[in-house]
């Protein structure tokens, strides 16, 4: 067996598969790979060698398809990517594309999409927290989880349509103003909030068996990670304070007072902890922006780029020329392009587009954060125990939609 | 990270990069500020070396390489394929895009792999949706198609339904 010098004699594959090494294909039906991911490990007794990510079987081809569509008909395949943030996705792609058209977009719909994307971020760290818990054999957390995110995606509904797939943002402001008494129904689930998130807390801040699993695993240090470009609460559960709503502030997350959560240990445990903590400071930024807001329009003052009201289309023949021309033909985009990212729940979720000055972007190109974060997974796993290589994954937080696109 | 290297008033990327174009004058051919991005297109031969540089504290400490994507400018363009490479600094908070132009017939460009690891799979993917290819990169195999997938789904003159009966060998 030949031994490097900087590697123990243990961590190095050996091709010899009958002697001491052993490689299994864990996934893509493996419960714990969050959807279709495949990892191939090769392992000595139950210590990971390496680690081998496979993925790509849940790709459709959505950037080949975003070259097809008009940018407007671009919005419900962002729904599709990570679709336990549609919102996030939603923001990222419509803010790109308002870039392009140099589009000032009224208070109320920045206040509004504020809202959402904290509450979408609120429910996609829940289902993180339930399945997470889940997989480590903690089974009573998710149903807790899934309880409370139930709430949040009944508001989503409320104001969109849909529960998973909302497309309420859309090129130019909000598809339509908030229903009569919603803001009722958001403190009626802030009030409820709090105690939810205590109760998650005492299940597993200090369960034992929990701390055990995750505490010390998975380390990455805050220079790797910037090298990995790891982001979101993977990259804070480092000690790495930056967060894009502050850094590169959009939508006017610059006027909240909000915390950056994070924790130096760089382990599975300091991951949770950020998120948990998190899922606070994403609550108050609810309450402020419920607070802040004021009546007045949701869409854009661009006749030609924003689909007129309804009961304007009954009376004003523009408004219907305008319509019609909007849905049959779509509306030019400048030449140009842009790179967008915001701070979507896992990390930054960066837009890129070019257009061609057409109806249809010539080029879309999504930075989607689980992709990066998975990247660095066959370092993180490098030594660690299999049973461990779960923990880690359940930290990065992965949706295996936005990875393969 | 070392926090005495920076300056009281960091330089803004476009004034980095006219510094940059200053000092070695052939590496930025082409420099760019629109919708409040700065772009700097790059020939590849320097394009390692321009990185290398823009990562360290004195010249923008782009320490995050946030994204990297390729694009086809459509088959009768000259030069078809672009590079883009969006960098950011986790420090400054600043973001800059640099730009690699290649022409059909040679579709080489140096790996960043070096410079930052998380180049590895953004190569990847763009080699195996738009066909670049990056010399010296250490994995370069195809990422979300499969193996033996023939072309590369993302160029202009891929059918978007693929080819018929599907586009395995």
């Amino acid at each position: 067996m030949s031994t490097s010098v900087n590697i123990p004699p243990q961590l190095e594959v050996v091709d010899r598969p009958l002697d001491t090494q052993m490689t299994i294909s864990m996934g893509p039906q493996h419960p714990s790979t969050h959807g279709v991911l495949r990892i191939e490990l090769v392992l000595d007794g139950e210590m990971v060698v390496k680690a081998t990510p496979d993925i790509g079987y849940l790709h459709t081809g959505m950037e080949k398809l975003f070259e097809y569509k008009k940018y407007q008909q671009g919005i419900v395949i962002t729904d599709r990517m990570d679709y336990l943030n549609p919102l996030g996705n939603n923001l990222a792609y419509v803010m790109a594309a308002e870039k392009l058209l140099e589009l000032e977009i009224p208070e109320r719909a920045q206040t509004i999409r504020v809202l959402f994307c904290e509450l979408q971020r609120i429910a996609s760290h829940l289902v993180w927290l339930g399945t997470h818990a889940l997989d480590l054999g903690a089974m009573t957390v998710f149903f807790y989880c899934f309880r409370e995110r139930e709430k949040i995606l009944n508001l989503i509904e409320a104001a969109s349509g849909g529960r998973l797939t909302p497309s309420y943002f859309r090129i130019g402001g909000l598809m339509m103003d908030l229903p009569p008494g919603f803001e009722r129904r958001v403190k009626q689930f802030l009030d409820g909030f709090p105690k939810a998130l205590d109760d998650f807390k005492k299940l597993l801040t200090g369960n034992r068996i929990f701390q055990k699993r995750t505490q010390d695993i998975g380390r990455i240090s805050a220079e790797d990670a910037i090298d990995w470009g790891l982001s979101g609460p993977s990259l804070r559960g480092s000690g790495v304070a930056l967060d894009i709503r502050r850094a590169n502030p959009y939508s006017g997350y610059e006027n909240y007072d909000f915390e950056i959560a994070t924790e130096p240990g760089g382990d599975v445990w300091a991951r949770y902890l950020v998120r948990m903590r998190e899922m606070e400071e994403s609550q108050k930024i609810v309450t402020q922006a419920l607070s802040r807001l004021r009546s007045g329009p949701v869409k854009a003052d661009a006749p030609k780029v924003v689909l007129p009201d309804r009961e304007a289309m009954k009376t004003h023949m523009d408004a219907l020329i305008h319509h019609f021309l909007i849905v049959a033909e779509g509306f030019d985009v400048p030449q140009g392009e842009v790179y967008h990212a915001i701070e979507a729940s896992k990390g930054e979720l960066g837009v890129y587009i070019k257009s061609d000055g057409g109806p249809k972007p010539f080029r879309v190109h999504f930075r989607g954060p689980s992709f990066v974060n998975l990247s660095a997974l066959p370092d993180l796993c490098r030594g660690a125990m299999i049973a461990d290589v779960v923990a880690i994954i359940g930290s990065l937080d992965i949706v295996l939609g936005e990875i393969d696109r | 990270m070392s926090a005495g290297l920076q300056n009281e008033q960091p330089a803004t990327p476009s004034q980095l990069v006219t510094a940059l174009q200053s000092e070695h004058p052939d590496w930025v051919t082409e420099f760019t500020e629109a919708l409040g991005e700065v772009t700097a297109v790059v020939p590849r031969a320097y394009i390692v070396e321009v990185c290398s540089l823009l990562k360290t504290p004195a010249a923008g400490e782009f320490n995050f390489l946030a994204d990297l994507c390729g694009v086809d400018r459509g088959v009768e363009e000259e030069p078809r394929f672009e590079v883009n490479y969006h960098l950011f600094s986790t420090i400054r908070y600043h973001r800059l895009r640099l730009k690699v132009l290649l022409s059909e017939n040679d579709v080489h460009v140096p790996t960043v792999t070096g410079v930052w690891r998380t180049a590895n799979w953004h190569e990847r993917e763009t080699y195996d949706l738009v066909g670049i290819i990056f010399d010296g990169h250490p994995d370069l195999r195809r990422i979300l198609l499969p193996d033996d997938w023939q072309g590369h789904a993302l160029r202009k003159d891929f059918p978007l339904r693929g080819y018929e009966p599907y586009s395995l060998k």
